[in-house]
């Protein structure tokens, strides 16, 4: 090994310097978030207002204006992608946990995890083949069902690991006790995983706020309010791009202040995934 | 559980239904100004009607009118026969006049003026620098900079684009054979902004930046306009007026499709255009299209007296009184629809 | 070991009962077994549907043609990929060389150098800057990082290192290197989190066998931390990179949308993602949308291939050559 040879005090210097380095790294991993974060807050915070989260946008050059319907539209179209992808995410997962030790287990646990790193903008192309061209127009459903592709994979993953998590001993007892397997998979193990399954939904349902690529030629946009699934609809993301590309200042603010609105909502759902995970922790012990 | 189900679907049902009657529309970004103002104040009369209009540029709109994914299109470019072949019972209907300006971000520089030939070169890449020779001519006196021209069209399917091509293809046969004219275009060079909006904030942001905008885009975000060089030989700016000048005496054919961009006529600005909105001959469904029958007889009566303040022209009157006789043509399921 | 128990259990009672157990199993099993398979079938649709929407395309087009092609000619429908890779692989370039340093001493520092509850807290500003939406970033960096580029850091590019190619031509902001550092941004939280992952797998025997000898805390990460985890913080690398191939909104907003392939960084560009954004909802022929899904039938089989090279790689660090239980 050359470091025999040379002297200590240099290997001393070596060293403090290369973990001064990793240090910096930090810090320069820290800039970025620090300046996003400061920008979105000190300069969506003055749009923030009652009128902001309950008003239509008005056309361009009109005081004024909210982002009611876009907000709605993305807990109107992230719900509908729940109902789609969360039991089959789940359920996915499951199987991957109690019977996904064969071939085709390994397979559908290969394609999970491959599939979890397809571009967003791949599956829009996807759900306008499946949806819009069938419908004849974009609506809140092909949105849904974009955003639902996008969360399966994920779920599958998160959810296979929280289940095999749980300890075998409950499952012995529980069998032990008499009771059929199938009944022990979900009463017991399931029920006992649950608290992490809800924090791999909440995580995804995060994700799924944050999208826009895919609901740009499904969703499209809209001017109004809307919760019929088959017309298009409007989103924060989509909102806060057409806001941000456009020259006017006014909708400039009005991006950032959407956004500061988008990062509150998927902070909140991710402290809440937080939260559930210590209690979860804690009430394990 | 049953009732729940049973609850919620009822509760989205009515919801659906009271949120009256939505129409899907989709298309040009140059008339999107006037056009949302349009169906806000006729959504102000009706409250119970909703124009869902999406500015997705012009080619967008031609092709979700084709795939009958809205109700109805825009675009300030015309379709062409074989697009017209898979749409085949599409009307179109001008409503306002605008004109395509030239903008650039030269702080200091004012009323620049750019030939048709100079204009082309520029965008065909072969301009490069603010103070090229044929800017120089083009501007006698004027201390021109030594900074690259960084160019902003358009990246979407768009009939701005469409217009501007139509007259730098007229000018310059160079540019007619390089790049050609359309609603898309194989750019040599340039920036790419989507829409109007797109290219109006490129051209904000970019110093020594030159990009073609709606004459309504230019004039709200004041940004510099150039003076053009038109058919008779003057130097014309871009305005109400010129725009409206450019469409007098135009040929206006059956189906209104036609171009005026380098028109005749000592005040007419050469890059002028109508823009329209693309609805069925015979709509299908019942409501909709009676509602859209009656918003056109609308927008072509009160709506193009919103045109000036918005900086549009309206319609000459000629075409203004056959166009509202063409409204009148349409038809619901076979039936003429009655003025409300 | 527990699981295997498990399942022993399960072996046990399927033997010989029957009633309403065995068929609720059965039932439950078909159900799971279903949801299972659902993987597959989506995985299946993507690749049909993209296949079914690109079909157009090959009529005029070959496989070569269309990736070698540099046109993207809607008027007379003749499309090549060709811009839209090397957009995407420049951009996803600088963020590798940017990002992948800074992820791997990010990484180090939170494993090696600092106290472990200082670790777990240096965690969180990661996991924030992965929880950021993709079109918040676009924002920042249309109205941050383009400025500062144009205004700072490409002047002075230009004006010291301007001999260069890359750092040739006007300075604008927008274009490859904007998108560049914004994915690096964006993938920097993936790689530090894998790395991370198969850093903390080191066997704490090889560490503490190197700080015996007399090693000093880096000499000791040298020759047993990095040797270990090398194939792993690849299979990072490729995870981010297939990230920053798929990312489309911020790249889309900062690129310049301009399809022309140049040497240097300063320029506007195009990637694939941002191509298929702008165009896909206006494509006005069937070839044109079936050009776009063409591109995106590319990506995906990119960043299929990439996930997958990933995923053996970092399993591979996980199970470990012939683990010393510790």
């Amino acid at each position: 090994m050359s470091f025999l040879n040379s002297s200590f005090t240099y290997r001393k210097i070596v060293d403090r310097g290369m973990a001064v380095v990793c240090a910096i790294c930090f810090i320069a991993a820290f800039i970025p978030l620090v300046s996003v974060l400061w920008l979105v807050i000190s300069k969506g915070a003055a749009g923030l207002s009652w009128a902001f989260f309950t008003e239509l946008p008005r056309p361009v050059g009109e005081e004024g204006g909210g982002i009611g319907n876009a907000l709605v539209g993305t807990l109107y179209m992230v719900g509908l992608a729940c109902i789609i992808g969360l039991p089959l995410g789940v359920g996915a997962g499951v199987y991957l946990a109690e019977k996904g030790d064969g071939t085709i287990g390994n397979t559908v646990r290969f394609m999970a995890e491959v599939l979890s790193g397809v571009p967003s903008i791949v599956i829009g192309i996807v759900a306008y083949a499946l949806v819009v061209i069938p419908m004849g127009h974009f609506s809140a459903w092909a949105g849904a069902v974009a955003l639902a592709i996008l969360m399966i994979p994920t779920l599958a993953r998160a959810t296979e690991e929280l289940v095999r998590l749980v300890p075998g001993s409950l499952r012995e007892a529980s069998l032990a006790l008499g009771v059929p397997n199938w009944k022990t998979s979900l009463r017991v193990i399931i029920r006992t995983a649950m608290g992490g399954i809800v924090t791999a939904c909440l995580l995804a349902v995060a994700r799924a706020a944050g999208e826009t690529a895919p609901l740009l030629f499904t969703a499209l946009n809209n001017q109004y309010w809307n919760i019929n699934p088959s017309a298009p609809t409007a989103s924060l993301t989509v909102a806060i791009f057409n806001y941000a590309i456009s020259p006017y200042d006014d909708w400039h603010a009005k991006a950032w202040t959407a956004s500061l609105v988008l990062l509150i909502v998927v902070g909140l759902l991710n402290i809440a995934s937080r939260f559930l995970t210590r209690s979860r922790l804690k009430g394990a012990r | 559980m049953k009732k729940l189900l049973m609850g919620a679907a009822l509760l989205l049902g009515t919801a659906a239904s009271a949120q009256g009657l939505l129409i899907n529309g989709a298309g040009a970004t140059f008339p999107a100004p006037i056009y949302q103002k349009w169906f806000s104040e006729y959504n102000k009369l009706h409250p119970d009607i909703k124009f869902n209009y999406q500015a997705i540029g012009s080619g967008g709109g031609i092709k979700q009118f084709s795939e009958g994914t809205v109700d109805f299109g825009a675009s300030d470019a015309p379709m062409k026969d074989d697009q017209i072949a898979k749409a085949p019972d599409v009307v179109h209907i001008p409503t306002v006049l605008g004109a395509v300006v030239v903008a650039y971000n030269a702080p200091g520089m004012k009323n620049l003026r750019f030939s048709g030939e100079t204009l082309a070169n520029v965008f065909l890449g072969k301009i490069t620098k603010w103070n090229d020779p044929a800017i120089v001519a083009d501007n006698p006196g004027v201390k021109l900079p030594d900074q690259s021209i960084v160019i902003a069209r358009r990246s979407d399917g768009s009939g701005t684009n469409a217009i501007f091509t139509d007259y730098l293809s007229k000018v310059s046969p160079e540019f007619k054979t390089k790049v050609g004219s359309g609603t898309s275009v194989n750019w040599p060079v340039g920036l790419g902004g989507k829409g109007n909006d797109g290219v109006t904030g490129l051209v904000k942001a970019t110093p020594g930046s030159i990009g073609y905008v709606e004459l309504a885009y230019a004039i709200q975000q004041k940004l510099t306009v150039a003076e053009l060089k038109n058919k008779e030989g003057n130097w014309v700016k871009a305005s109400i007026e010129s725009a409206s000048a450019a469409a007098n005496g135009v040929e206006m054919p059956a189906d209104y499709r036609v171009s005026i961009t380098n028109a005749s006529g000592k005040d007419s600005y050469p890059i002028a255009g109508f823009t329209w909105l693309l609805v069925h001959k015979d709509s299908k469904d019942a409501a909709k299209g009676k509602a859209i029958v009656n918003f056109l007889r609308w927008a072509l009566n009160d709506g193009e007296k919103m045109a000036t303040p918005l900086d549009y022209a309206p319609l000459p009157k000629e075409v203004q009184e056959r166009v509202l006789k063409t409204i009148d043509g349409l038809t619901v399921n076979g039936a003429k629809v009655s003025a409300k | 070991m527990a699981e295997a128990a498990g399942h022993l259990a399960v072996e046990a009672t399927e033997d010989g009962r029957s009633g309403p157990g065995n068929l609720g199993d059965r039932v439950f099993n078909g159900v799971l077994w279903t949801l299972g398979i659902m993987i597959l079938v989506v995985a299946g649709l993507i690749v049909l549907n993209l296949a079914l929407v690109a079909r157009p395309l090959a009529k005029e087009h070959s496989l070569w043609g269309f990736i070698t092609s540099v046109e993207w000619n809607p008027v007379e429908e003749h499309f090549g990929a060709l811009t839209f890779l090397y957009g995407t692989l420049v951009t996803s370039a600088v963020s590798i060389v940017v990002s992948v340093p800074i992820a791997i001493g990010l990484g180090l520092f939170i494993t090696q150098f600092a106290p472990p509850k200082l670790g777990r807290i240096l965690t969180i500003p990661v996991e924030l800057l992965a929880a950021i939406p993709s079109v918040v970033y676009g924002l920042w960096g249309l109205f941050i990082v383009v400025p500062w580029l144009r205004e700072s850091i490409q002047p002075w590019l230009g004006k010291h290192f301007g001999f260069l190619p890359i750092f040739q031509g006007p300075p604008i902001g927008l274009g490859y290197m904007a998108s560049g550092l914004l994915l690096a941004v964006m993938i920097l939280p993936t790689i530090v989190a894998v790395s991370v992952e198969v850093m903390k797998t080191t066997p704490e025997a090889n560490r503490e066998a190197a700080l015996a000898l007399g090693a000093t805390k880096w000499e000791a990460v040298m020759m047993a931390v990095i040797p270990y985890s090398r194939a792993g913080i690849l299979g990072a690398v490729l995870l981010g990179l297939g990230r920053a191939l798929g990312e489309t909104m911020a790249v889309t907003m900062v690129i310049g949308n301009s399809p022309q392939i140049s040497a240097s960084l300063f320029a506007p560009g195009y990637s694939l993602p941002a191509v298929i954004a702008n165009e896909f909802a206006e494509a006005t022929s069937a070839v044109h949308v079936g050009a776009l899904a063409g591109l995106g039938l590319i990506l995906f089989a990119t960043t299929f291939l990439l996930n997958a090279g990933a995923r053996v790689l970092v399993t591979a660090v996980q199970k470990g050559p012939s683990r010393v239980k510790g």
